[in-house]
């Protein structure tokens, strides 16, 4: 068997503001580059890959490219929502082991908060050929997710009590993060009282909306041994899509089923064996199926699993979105996948805030839903290690 | 099979669709007050959303079939804020994913029904809502009309 040239992640950067009413989102892609690669000790000269999404302007990436002034060989705007940009950092690990590229940058934007436009635009959207029979009948995002919640309660006895464990979780974190939207600690019975949007899930129960952004840097072996920064080696990926199967809908899974296994096994570990997890957080409803899906507990038992504290840093047995998440404390452009990476990061490299630094934290996961659940949905793990 | 005729006090907003190639049976059959979907003549899979190709096997034969409009709750959800403006004087809106006896499970709206008595497995029939857009651009088509459901009690 080959040994496969192996990828490090060596910058990361999370845009600090969460309200950003006076930039564009150009110049905010270009502040969150220059802010990774500075992380990493890189310049825009060394890149060789660009990665963006859907919330990159005009022509993604090939505006991008020309805005920011890269100079690249290999260019991927692959769109699968906010799990986005762990999809580029696979497919940056794949181009670096196959020996194409050294440097690649991923940038993510937005500004939503301050009544941005979504990313796509409404008529990319109108000729999806979905469109005429989902659009018509009201369901916002709320909505897919808060039908997910109930088919998961009516199949498994899950309450919303133990929904607004996984908020109480990300809020006792997020009171340590000086930049987090939402920084007060909230109880499980706050999260009941809060107003109902969509039954079952109450306003509490969903991720902020904000302005800002976050990049990384994913570099090949030998340029990681050339920096003096503390680089994550990538261990394993796995991406998946969910549709909606020709109409056989199934609300209580999504496509992590195969993406965490898929990157479990060229990781070579177990998910007992993850110190720190990263799990996309759009909705609560999103963390427990995802929890259930990557194989931290069975299905239908997500409820049971993160009772007691079990999410919450640093002695949990599964300490999860230590900055505070897209629940409480950053979800830029709608859209939570960019801040799980960088959060995953931050742990490994032991930069996490004292309050919630796992203790020795050798590996982490990092998970990314995009889309709907409802609907479609593009799933991505990756295992991250820590350098020795 | 269902009525067709709505009151203008349960009329849900619609919208114009994309009648396509890939479509167009479904829609003429709505100004019917009919479901009309495709089924695999390879495999016989009954395909939502309508569309030219079977997601199962890649046939492109596929037959147009009338579906019976009944059907039971899959799952639901009372939307009580966080949606467009026009949406803002129909709430709590209740929308749902309704399971066709045929086997297909449709995104749709649960309508005339007390949400309070709705839950998941409740039977429901079909319900149709005039988009108030025509199927075609010939004199006299009719209205293409968005399927909704109530339930049957
Ligand atoms: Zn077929």
């Amino acid at each position: 068997m080959t040994q496969r040239s192996r990828a490090f992640i060596a910058g990361a950067y999370e845009h600090p503001l969460r309200t950003i009413p006076d930039k564009t989102v150009p110049q905010i892609h270009a502040e969150v580059a220059i802010g990774a690669l500075a992380d990493a000790g890189l310049t825009m000269a060394d890149v060789d890959a660009y990665y963006s999404a859907g919330d990159a302007p005009g022509f993604g990436a090939l505006s991008m490219i020309d805005y920011l002034g890269l100079d690249v060989s290999h260019v991927d705007d692959t769109e699968t929502g906010g799990s986005s940009y762990l999809v580029h950092v696979r497919h940056a690990a794949e181009a670096i082991a196959a020996g194409n590229i050294d440097v690649a940058l991923i940038t993510l934007a937005g500004n939503p908060r301050s009544g941005g436009a979504g990313p796509g635009g409404s008529a990319r959207f109108s000729s999806a050929p979905e469109a005429s029979f989902e659009n018509f009948f009201g369901m916002g995002v709320i909505g897919g997710y808060a039908m997910a919640a109930q088919r998961h309660m009516h199949e498994f006895g899950t309450t919303g009590a133990d929904l607004a464990e996984i908020k109480v979780a990300a809020s006792t974190h997020a009171q340590h993060n000086p930049n987090a939207l939402l920084q007060d600690v909230v109880t499980v019975e706050q999260v009941l009282e809060s107003r109902m949007i969509s039954d079952p899930l109450h306003l509490l129960d969903a991720c902020v909306i904000t302005d800002g952004g976050g990049a990384l840097v994913v570099v090949s072996e030998a340029v990681a041994n050339d920096l003096e920064r503390h680089t994550i080696p990538v261990l394993g990926t796995g991406e998946a899509i969910k549709g909606t199967n020709a109409g056989r809908v199934d609300l209580t899974h999504t496509a992590a089923v195969v993406s965490g296994p898929a990157a479990f096994a060229e990781a070579g570990v177990t998910p007992a064996d993850i110190d720190y997890a990263s799990i996309y957080d759009s909705f609560t409803i999103t963390v427990l199926v995802t929890l259930e899906d990557l194989g931290f507990c069975e299905k239908g038992k997500g409820g049971e699993f993160v009772r007691d504290g079990a999410l919450q840093a640093p002695f949990g047995k599964l300490p999860f979105n230590t900055d505070g998440g897209g629940l409480c404390n950053n979800h830029p452009a709608n859209r939570g996948g960019m801040t799980k990476v960088i959060e995953a990061v931050r742990q490994l490299r032991g930069e996490a805030h004292p309050a919630v630094q796992v203790p020795d934290c050798k590996l982490a996961l990092a998970h990314g839903t995009g889309g709907s659940m409802a609907t479609r949905v593009g799933s991505s793990t990756l295992i991250l290690g820590r350098e020795v | 099979m269902s009525d067709t005729t709505t009151t203008a006090a349960s009329q849900l907003p619609t919208g114009e669709p994309n009648i396509s190639h890939d479509n167009r049976r479904y829609w003429e059959a709505t100004a019917e007050g009919r479901i009309e979907l495709p089924r695999c003549t390879a495999c016989d899979l009954v395909i939502w959303y309508p569309r030219s190709i079977c997601p199962d096997c890649q046939s492109m034969d596929l037959s147009w079939e009338t579906m019976s409009g009944n059907g039971t709750v899959y799952s639901y959800t009372i939307t009580r804020a966080g949606v467009g403006r026009k949406w803002r004087e129909h709430l709590p809106l209740v929308v749902a994913y309704v399971q066709l006896d045929e086997g297909p499970i449709v995104l749709t709206n649960i309508v005339d029904t007390d949400p309070s008595i709705i839950e998941i497995g409740m039977a429901v029939t079909a319900v149709f809502h005039d988009t108030g857009h025509p199927i075609s651009d010939e004199d006299g088509a009719p209205n293409s009309a968005i399927l909704r459901f109530t339930s049957v009690s």
